[in-house]
């Protein structure tokens, strides 16, 4: 009995010593040399593996770095510029810093602005319905509601308003890494500047129709009446088949375009709530829109109602 | 034993309304709208301006490649304006709107009402004049018709099949039209032949028109090599690989086409274009469509000018029923839902079909229960449910690997599904995807 318990021990530890052996002079042999650092900005980074920066991982994008010969063309968006600091550091080279994003969606057509003209019962997919048709509304540009950009979002920073059927983003979670971009198949989404102040204005709307066909079919569609354009002193707005886009870079933040903006197409987000003049008061029309997650922030221009109106006669002829 | 093709397969419902009213001229409408892209392929190029005036069977816009067709107007009349408009692909479209003025036709149109049986073209002079009159596939998919007839260098066409099979339910333009134009019908099958240079014909008709299949089988013993095959009645038969099965019991290759197997296949709707076109000059801007649908006051089949307005198509039968859920353009199994009733006719489309509101939701998504009914019933022994979930969790390299690309979205699976899981539509998700993929991995 005690013969084969001897002879057992001695057999496994036998083939447990010729197998360290065999191993031993494997890795020698097959030893592969990796930069050490690769581990170090892989520590560095926030391990999310979003694809943000275009890599498929934080690993591949660790290896991109050191590879690199200056950091210029990679940013981590998720870490931002601390985090790019950090691997500077590691690497001895130069950082470069980016203004911080936040996305923003261009898009405010809530089924209280936008008239549903059908209804769609297939398959709750945005891209399985923009192959398929313009949507369950007259504008064929804009949000379909079905939520891809919220599942496309890795970091919880979004939401799907039930009110207005239209996707949120909370901005303290948002990393700007643009997997909601890269979701959305009517191209809705956008990375601007989170800006001063986190202080943001932008064009919501992505409608190219004519401003008649537009506002019939959405009434905060923005209609190319080329008002903001004029108001403009920075030369930040441009207007491109019937549609005006702000130029984040040169936009200083001065609100003029808002109030100009005969249907309100214009956001501004994170305001402190401007004086509404006596004399524009009366014909206010009942508008919530939640942009982040602090609304009393929020604050939309409002306008004429008369004004208005004219504004869009003179669109439709 | 009838003949049909040996892989799954449904039998909806045949609901065939209108099979026993004669076809129709419908009435001139006051405005057309022709989109310039009715066809796969390049979009054509407007060849007129605004207020141009042109006649009917005037090219207003040229073929703008090899896979792409002339489109002529359909009306004489005046050019009112070139602009985006919804067709029924539900995106706006560039569209020539056209006032009509009259009906005058280009002079070169033979309007003998006579059947004309002889002609004395070559191949290669039949293949161009199919091309100038902008004919593509009547059937609904609508690929240019001279692409097809075009053999590629290294192959040879052994057959030309004539797909009389009409497997949609409701539909029965072709029905109709091979009982009323059975001659012409040959005699566009014999100058198909010709341009194929093939000797043998055969016309695929399911047992459903048993009418159109003695017409026709007596017409056939006048005309040297058309033969008239009878068919099982079963969806999809009218899909290309799967008549060419259930004729001639060959298989298409996957990812290939249906000249690998030595076949052609053609529409009967076509057959009767191309008789038209070459013996009568006459190119391609009317069609025969069924206006059909259980609250339907008048199922009919009209013969209607291109860009004419479905509300036109839809009033001519007895105006839009009050109860109506969904109008589909085509068929109930592959035609389209409709986002709006005031788009145009094209050359594809071969039916409107309106559903009343009980029928026309889909149920309540439920969860996949494994009973493999779509497996059995795709046409092309794929596994649907599969496709659908790998392409949900985008996992595109497993889906083109289950050849997803094999799919010919006839919808047998979501038919068939007793939890209602929307199969088809992310296999289509998918199919696009993977397709997207496929062409980066080429460039």
């Amino acid at each position: 009995m005690s013969d084969i318990v001897i002879y057992t021990i001695i057999t496994v530890s036998a083939i447990g010593i010729i197998a360290a052996i065999i191993l031993y002079f494997a890795a020698k042999k097959f030893h592969v040399v990796e930069d050490p650092r690769i581990d170090d900005i892989e520590d560095a980074l926030p391990s999310a593996n979003c694809g943000g920066c275009g890599y498929p991982g934080c690993r591949n994008f660790a290896e991109a770095c050191v590879k690199a010969e200056d950091l210029g063309d990679l940013f981590c968006p998720v870490g931002g510029n601390d985090t790019m600091k950090d691997v500077a550091g590691i690497l001895g080279k130069e950082a470069v810093e980016k203004t911080p994003q936040v996305a923003v969606i261009r898009c405010s057509g809530s089924s209280e602005y936008r008239p549903r003209t059908n209804s769609y019962d297939g398959a709750a997919n945005c891209t399985i319905v923009s192959n398929l048709y313009s949507g369950d509304t007259g504008c064929q540009y804009g949000c379909l509601g079905l939520g891809e950009c919220v599942d496309a979002c890795t970091f919880d920073a979004m939401y799907m308003d039930d009110k207005t059927g239209l996707p949120v983003v909370i901005q303290d979670k948002c990393t700007a890494c643009g997997d909601c971009v890269r979701a959305c198949p009517k191209d809705i989404i956008e990375l601007r500047n989170q800006g001063k102040k986190d202080r943001r204005i932008f064009v919501s709307c992505i409608n190219e129709d004519k401003g008649g066909v537009a506002k019939k079919n959405c009434s905060v569609a923005c209609i190319g009446c080329k008002l903001c354009e004029k108001e403009c002193k920075f030369d930040a707005i441009k207007i491109e088949n019937f549609l005006a886009y702000i130029d984040y870079t040169k936009c200083v933040l001065c609100r003029k375009c808002v109030s100009v903006c005969p249907t309100d197409a214009i956001h501004e987000i994170n305001f402190t709530p401007r004086k509404i003049k006596p004399a524009e008061k009366k014909p206010v029309v009942k508008k919530e829109v939640v942009v982040s997650e602090n609304p009393d922030l929020v604050n939309i221009a409002k306008k004429n109602k008369d004004e208005d109106n004219t504004q869009t006669e003179s669109n439709d002829k | 034993m009838l003949k049909t093709f040996s892989k799954g397969g449904v039998h909806p419902p045949e609901n065939k309304l209108s099979a026993v009213q004669t076809i129709e001229q419908l009435a001139l409408p006051k405005m057309v709208t022709i989109p310039i892209s009715q066809h796969i392929g390049a979009p054509s190029t407007p060849i007129v301006n605004k207020n141009d005036l042109v006649k009917t069977g005037q090219v207003i816009a040229k073929s703008s490649g090899f896979v792409s067709a002339n489109i002529h107007s359909s009306v004489s009349g005046k050019v009112v304006k070139i602009d985006s408009v919804m067709d029924s692909s539900g995106y706006k479209k560039q569209s020539i709107i056209i006032q009509v003025d009259g009906d005058e036709w280009e002079e070169s149109i033979d309007r003998d009402p006579n059947l004309k049986k002889e002609f004395d073209f070559s191949s290669e002079e039949i293949i161009k004049k199919v091309g100038e009159a902008g004919i593509v596939g009547l059937g609904g998919a609508t690929f240019p018709s001279q692409v097809k007839l075009s053999v590629p260098k290294g192959m040879t066409a052994e057959i030309l099949i004539i797909n009389g099979v009409e497997c949609e339910p409701y539909l029965t333009a072709d029905h109709r039209l091979m009982l009323e134009k059975g001659d012409e019908l040959m005699v566009g099958t014999k100058i198909l032949m010709k341009a194929l240079k093939v000797e043998k014909s055969i016309i695929g008709i399911e047992n459903n028109k048993i009418d159109a299949i003695n017409h026709l089988t007596e017409l056939a013993k006048n005309y040297e090599g058309i033969e008239i095959q009878a068919l099982k009645v079963q969806y999809p038969q009218g899909g290309e690989k799967q008549l060419i099965q259930a004729v001639i019991n060959r298989e298409v290759p996957s990812g290939g086409l249906p000249i690998a197997v030595g076949a052609v296949v053609h529409n009967v709707g076509t057959a009767y274009a191309v008789y038209e076109a070459i013996q009568k000059n006459k190119p391609l801007f009317e069609r025969v469509v069924t206006v059909t649908g259980k609250s339907v006051k008048n199922p009919s089949n009209y013969l209607a000018r291109i860009g004419t307005s479905l509300t036109e198509l839809i009033e001519a039968s007895g105006g839009l029923p009050e109860d109506t859920g969904k109008v589909i353009s085509g068929g109930p199994m592959m035609g389209k839902a409709l986002n709006k009733i005031d788009v145009p006719m094209t050359k594809g489309t071969s039916g409107v079909l309106i559903i009343p509101e009980g029928e026309s939701r889909r149920g309540q998504i439920q969860d996949c229960i494994r009973c493999a009914k779509c497996v059995s019933v795709c046409p092309m022994g794929l596994e649907p449910y599969l496709l659908m979930t790998v392409t949900e969790q985008q996992n595109y390299e497993r889906a083109e690997n289950e050849q997803t690309m094999d799919c010919i979205e006839c919808g047998s699976c979501s038919y068939a599904c007793p939890s209602n899981r929307p199969l088809l539509d992310y296999i289509r998700l998918g199919k696009a995807e993977v397709g997207k993929i496929i062409r980066s991995r080429r460039t």
